[in-house]
């Protein structure tokens, strides 16, 4: 019987894929809680740099919101926004951002805007945020989704943010300075983009994951890599230290916060 | 600089039919104000914020806006803003024009609004959509190097709304924590509101702190928690459980109304909507 969930399996491959002084771009959510394991961990050197400003910050609980009071307490520094968006992320400071999305599709592009038609949209996403720069100018993008036919698809419905555009080398001859998305951490493993092609590929499997399962939860035919890795279960370290974190977040969003006077 | 009431700022400075920007990156969001504007029943405005948050999806929500300009309009790690997407999808309460930007982009625009430049540039939108989506996201070519640049028009609001931690009796305003753009929406816009905690003999040494001259700032208001369900870092935490109620809260229309009837309609200010507030709880 195995003792961890999927969600918890993403948390900690996404978290393994980081390195001790490695720069990384955090997002809300799930991202924000692989980037502290990380820290809290293997990678005690780790820079986190949330969009609202907060360069090197050591949050003892995760944040809501991108911009919580404990991102900023516990920061290196703070910077304004415009900075951290042109010095910081344009300027080629960041190793690896981490997105997710609504849908994406073959080539690892990204859609967080609408469902439906731009105009006429069926289900208005939040957008765009700051995807788009962070898929251009990170060095290396993590994209971290739940899988399912919805999401995984043939065709986006809106690209918010690029990653190998149609693929075969595309992403390489536009004016985009990072290498873009090296591998998508999904529900049941990894996919990483084909060499030429860009095409992504089952490379690794979770523990107890199979490859039919995999090629039910993608919207296109599902290419899968000759020798499939797969990825060892959460360590006792890993999942006790991952457990902590999120119950100590829990608590504290339910905190009730004191009425200003 | 004049010190002036919530109410009296409101009438002398934001008209319907204007273009204003209450901004705040997640910290000092500025709701006591936007409450007001809601009370005083102002119609067709172009609203601007890089992240709407509540305070825009009640305003939506009301009817106050026309347009929207916005860089991610999301309920910070909750999931959807209810009523811009109602806006959006269904025209309710009443069509909804967006100009919609990238984080980069609108910071950039704010910039070049604070600069007076007529639009900003940046590496950005390369091979996205949202170049096709907005207008206002152009191209130019680098005189130097050839390279093609994504530009945004410049954003120049008729009034920026701010709250802060403190201003002093001049009306120097200073802030601290996330600052978010709110320098850039001060200096881009024409006139300047700010809504504080407390008003001050002198300001604390502030070093790094942001601070606002006096010959900047328009107005002062004093509004205690004015940024409540947001926060004031060193006065009260961000409530990120009420964040998490607003979901229900604004799901559907009528339980919508209902909450703004009750908790800004019937309250005459800022303190009232506070006590209303403490006594659901």
């Amino acid at each position: 019987m195995k003792d961890w969930t999927y969600d918890e399996m993403m948390t900690v491959a996404a978290s393994r894929r980081l390195w001790d002084g490695c720069v990384c771009f955090v997002g809300i959510g799930l991202p924000s809680a692989a980037c502290n394991l990380a820290r809290l961990t293997h990678a005690p050197n780790i820079v986190l740099i949330y969009e609202s400003g907060t360069i090197g910050t050591r949050p003892d609980v995760l944040p809501l919101s991108i911009g919580d009071g404990e991102l900023a307490e516990t920061a290196a520094c703070v910077v304004p926004l415009p900075e951290v968006f042109s010095y910081w992320l344009q300027g080629g400071r960041v190793d690896v951002g981490f997105l997710g999305a609504a849908q994406i599709d073959r080539f690892a592009n990204l859609n967080s805007t609408v469902i439906g038609p731009y105009d006429a949209p069926r289900t208005r996403l939040p957008g765009a945020g700051g995807a788009p720069e962070i898929a251009a100018h990170a060095r290396q993008t993590f994209v971290v989704m739940r899988a399912s036919p919805r999401s995984f698809v043939d065709q986006l419905d809106f690209r918010t943010s690029a990653g190998f555009l149609e693929g075969n080398g595309a992403r390489a001859r536009t004016s985009a300075r990072g290498a873009g998305p090296q591998a998508v951490i999904t529900d049941f493993g990894v996919l990483t983009p084909a060499p030429h092609t860009n095409e992504l590929m089952l490379t690794a499997l979770f523990h107890g994951a199979t490859v039919e399962g995999a090629r039910a939860a993608i919207g296109w035919p599902l290419a899968t890599a000759a020798d499939i890795e797969i990825l060892p279960a959460p360590t006792a370290d890993e999942l006790s230290v991952l457990r902590a974190l999120n119950a100590r977040t829990a608590e504290a969003h339910r905190r009730p916060v004191e009425l200003p006077a | 600089m004049r010190h002036l009431s919530l109410t009296q700022a409101i009438e002398t400075f934001v008209q319907d039919g204007a273009c204003v920007a209450l901004e705040g990156f997640t910290h000092l969001i500025p709701f006591a104000a936007g409450h007001e504007i809601i009370r005083q029943g102002r119609r067709d405005l172009h609203l601007i914020r890089m992240t709407p948050d509540i305070i825009y999806d009640q305003m939506i929500g009301m009817g106050c806006a026309r347009r929207l300009t916005f860089s991610w309009g999301g309920n910070p790690g909750v999931g959807s803003l209810h009523r811009l997407r109602d806006a959006v999808e269904n025209s309710w309460p009443r069509p909804l024009e967006i100009d919609e930007h990238s984080h980069a982009g609108m910071a950039a625009a704010y910039c070049a609004g604070a600069a007076r430049l007529p639009f900003g540039v940046l590496r950005g939108y390369i091979d996205t959509d949202l170049s096709k989506a907005n207008s206002l996201v152009r191209s130019v070519r680098c005189p130097y190097t050839g390279e093609d640049l994504s530009t945004v028009r410049a954003i120049n609001p008729d009034t920026t709304v701010l709250h802060a931690q403190r201003a002093d009796r001049q009306g120097n305003v200073a802030i601290h924590g996330i600052v978010g753009a709110q320098k850039e929406a001060a200096l881009s816009a024409s006139a300047l509101i700010v809504t504080v905690e407390e008003i001050v003999d002198e300001l604390p040494p502030a070093m790094n702190a942001i601070v606002i001259p006096h010959w900047i700032v328009s107005a002062v208001v004093l509004s205690p928690g004015g940024a409540y369900p947001s926060y004031a870092h060193g006065c009260y935490a961000r409530d990120n459980a009420f964040y998490q109620r607003w979901d229900a809260i604004s799901r559907d229309r009528e339980s919508f109304r209902t909450w703004m009837q009750r908790h800004v309609l019937a309250c005459s200010d800022h303190r009232e909507h506070l006590v209303s507030l403490r006594e659901t709880v």
